[in-house]
């Protein structure tokens, strides 16, 4: 196996994912539409527009976070930043913007700028001090947490002055179009980078050392990779996304909440999880992600339509999250069996 | 264990932090809150700073992240114990969590003024608060009114298990069990953040299509009501009632979002802490409770002087 090159490796993997992922897909998918059929059977509130659009709103902000997650986690690494990252990003623009009343692009863009920035550092971290990526993300998440405090004072940063800034996220480019359709364009930027990310996770370099590093870090650095630059780049990347996160939720808002944000990591990580992307590195889709984080925004929503109790609501998605992951074992162990160890190349 | 280094690390920096503080005079008092993050706590800082200086004494205010980390607020008044202060204004998240703490405070002779939430013991020498229960039944007498007295409502609270947020969602579905028997409390649902409280607001609109109106048991809540309805794009068409004010509360209330708002008294009560501090520490008598008060807000009286005085941005 150290023999093989990385570019058969490359499209082995590929081979792989595609025949196993069409499988997987299709069932996370199918146990969706199961969701939603048990929810809408069980109340006639469930199944109805302005329901789903609430729902397809929810899943933006922990869609996006996942969306970065994903990438750090097919690495084999684990990012426990993105929350507070983005609430970072999210207080930077509110100081470019309502602070120091700069145009509204420049603090658009500064977002995932800081993003970037700050993933770069986490990146650095991780791939030149060698500092484990969970504990490097999670300083970087108590960092950015602490920094958004200090920045905002620990008071909101409203966006009042600039009521252009909440279209970001509330404005609806597809309803300008299609009137009968006014989905919020915080889902349409969801929509658009999970279609970005799925090509460069499967269409480029990026991507593909992505999975490399996730499966064996060590063959790649021997076939002479750069290994830490790609590294890098990836954590880069991730926290870019964060940024863009931190634009829809403070969009959404209207202002950036510097005590928010803690929490959402984990929503994030059980989205990435229960879309069939390995902790461990490795493998991982984009699809698979987004059906995660639409299957916890259905559960959370349908609950609350049932009017659970908060307590139990917990309790069931934390049930969910431990069945997903398990089914998702099984159903990978039983093709490898079948098919001989060939098959496990992926998760090695 | 890399985590403990970090923490460690962390409290070893926050403990540098307040000795330098407390040079300016010989009395310092410590203020442990339940929170900071809502503007809530700002403005009690805001009274307590004020009362520092009328009084010249030292004060440093403190307080955990979220109001369900018990065991943060723990470390933070066993820290501030630690410096030997004078007097101890403190928030309970959990009575029973820092009773060994207070019974130390108590052998070492310092005297502890509960506030807000107050301390659930004999060992505080008065507690400054609002009354929770009363205030949250005048939001529910308005909520009657508004209504007409009759149909279906809904409450978003903070969490279930502050007292204080426990005591506003009690207030509030009593008074309308009680006086209200048109009325009907349908769901009530919780929200920590704002985000949170808006999705929450969301599905009971969309689960209730009858309901006439919903309670938003804090600052959080209130405004993730006032999202959640106008994301829905029912405003004016539901009678929203929050708690607390803030900026962006204000805001809903002055568009009519939210038909208005209880405010509690924030500055007066982190004033009132300090000035009973003081008191005790003079050997004065001091009753076992200090009411710092409610009041009413809507977008007809907000700028009337006794309400605006009241109100925090």
């Amino acid at each position: 196996m150290a023999a093989t090159s990385i570019q058969s490796r490359g499209s082995l993997l590929a081979a792989t994912l595609v025949s196993q992922d069409t499988r997987r897909k299709f069932l996370a998918f199918a146990s969706l539409i199961l969701i939603v059929v048990i929810f809408s059977l069980a109340s006639p509130n469930f199944f109805q527009s302005a329901n789903l659009m609430s729902i397809l709103l929810a899943t933006a902000v922990n869609g996006v976070l996942a969306i970065a997650s994903t990438f750090i986690i097919i690495t084999g690494g684990i990012d426990l930043s993105v929350g507070t990252l983005m609430t970072f990003c999210a207080v930077i623009a509110g100081v470019f913007i309502t602070f120091l009343g700069l145009p509204l692009w420049l603090g658009i863009v500064m977002a995932p700028v800081t993003g970037l920035v700050c993933g770069l550092t986490t990146g650095t971290f991780v791939a030149k001090l060698k500092i484990p990526p969970f504990i490097a993300t999670l300083g970087m998440m108590m960092v950015t947490k602490g920094l958004s405090m200090v920045i905002s004072g620990t008071k909101p940063i409203y966006f009042t002055n600039t009521p252009a800034f909440s279209d970001i996220s509330m404005g609806s480019a597809i309803g300008a179009i299609c009137p009968r359709l006014p989905v919020p364009n915080a889902v349409l930027i969801l929509l658009v980078l999970a279609v970005l990310a799925s090509l460069v996770l499967n269409k480029t370099l990026l991507g593909r050392y992505a999975f490399a590093l996730g499966s064996n870090e060590e063959a790649v650095r021997l076939s002479g990779v750069n290994v830490d630059r790609w590294k890098i780049a990836i954590y880069a990347l991730g926290g870019a996304i964060c940024g863009l996160a931190g634009l829809i939720i403070a969009s959404r808002l209207n202002s950036a909440q510097p005590a928010l944000g803690q929490g959402y990591e984990l929503d994030a990580i059980a989205a990435v999880v229960i879309g069939g992307t390995s902790l461990s590195g490795g493998e991982g889709t984009i699809l698979g992600t987004i059906i995660g984080a639409f299957i916890i925004s259905t559960l959370t929503n349908g609950l609350r339509i049932l009017s659970v109790p908060q307590e139990w609501q917990t309790v069931v998605t934390g049930i969910i999250i431990i069945v997903a992951v398990y089914l998702d074992i099984l159903r990978r162990r039983k093709p490898a069996t079948a098919a001989g160890p060939a098959k496990t190349v992926a998760t090695v | 264990m890399k985590i403990s280094v970090v923490s460690g690390l962390i409290a070893a920096l926050i403990g540098l932090t307040p000795v330098a503080a407390s040079a300016q005079s010989s009395i310092y008092i410590p203020l442990i809150s339940k929170g900071f993050q809502h503007q809530f706590w700002q403005a009690v800082k805001v009274g307590a700073v004020q009362a520092s200086k009328d009084y010249k004494v030292t004060i440093t205010f403190e307080g955990p992240e979220s109001e369900t980390m018990v065991d943060k607020q723990i470390d933070m008044l066993s820290a501030v114990l630690a410096k030997k202060p004078q007097a101890l204004g403190f928030a309970a998240l959990d009575s029973e969590a820092a009773a060994p703490l207070l019974k130390k405070a108590q052998a070492e002779h310092i005297p502890v003024i509960g506030f807000d939430s107050g301390v659930k013991s004999d060992i505080p020498v008065t507690t400054c608060a609002t009354d929770n229960l009363a205030a949250a039944a005048l939001a529910a007498d308005k909520m009657a009114e508004l209504i007409g007295k009759s149909g279906e409502v809904a409450v978003i609270a903070a969490d279930q298990t502050g007292k204080s947020n426990i005591d506003r969602r009690d207030g509030f579905v009593n008074e309308m069990k009680n006086k209200y028997p048109n009325v009907k409390v349908v769901d009530v649902q919780y929200g920590g953040d704002l985000l949170q409280a808006s999705e929450a607001t969301k599905s009971i609109i969309l689960a209730h299509p009858n309901l006439k109106g919903i309670f938003g048991a804090n600052e959080g809540c209130a405004n993730g009501v006032a999202n959640g309805i106008r994301e829905l794009g029912k405003a004016k068409k539901l009678v929203a009632i929050g708690f607390d004010s803030g900026k962006a509360q204000i805001d809903n209330v002055k568009s009519g979002l939210l038909a208005g708002s209880i405010t509690q008294n924030p500055v007066g009560m982190g004033y009132k802490t300090v000035e009973a501090a003081v008191k005790a520490l003079k050997g004065e008598k001091l009753p076992k409770i200090i009411d710092t008060g409610f009041f009413w807000y809507d977008a007809k009286n907000y700028t009337k002087p006794e309400i605006a005085a009241v109100l925090y941005q």
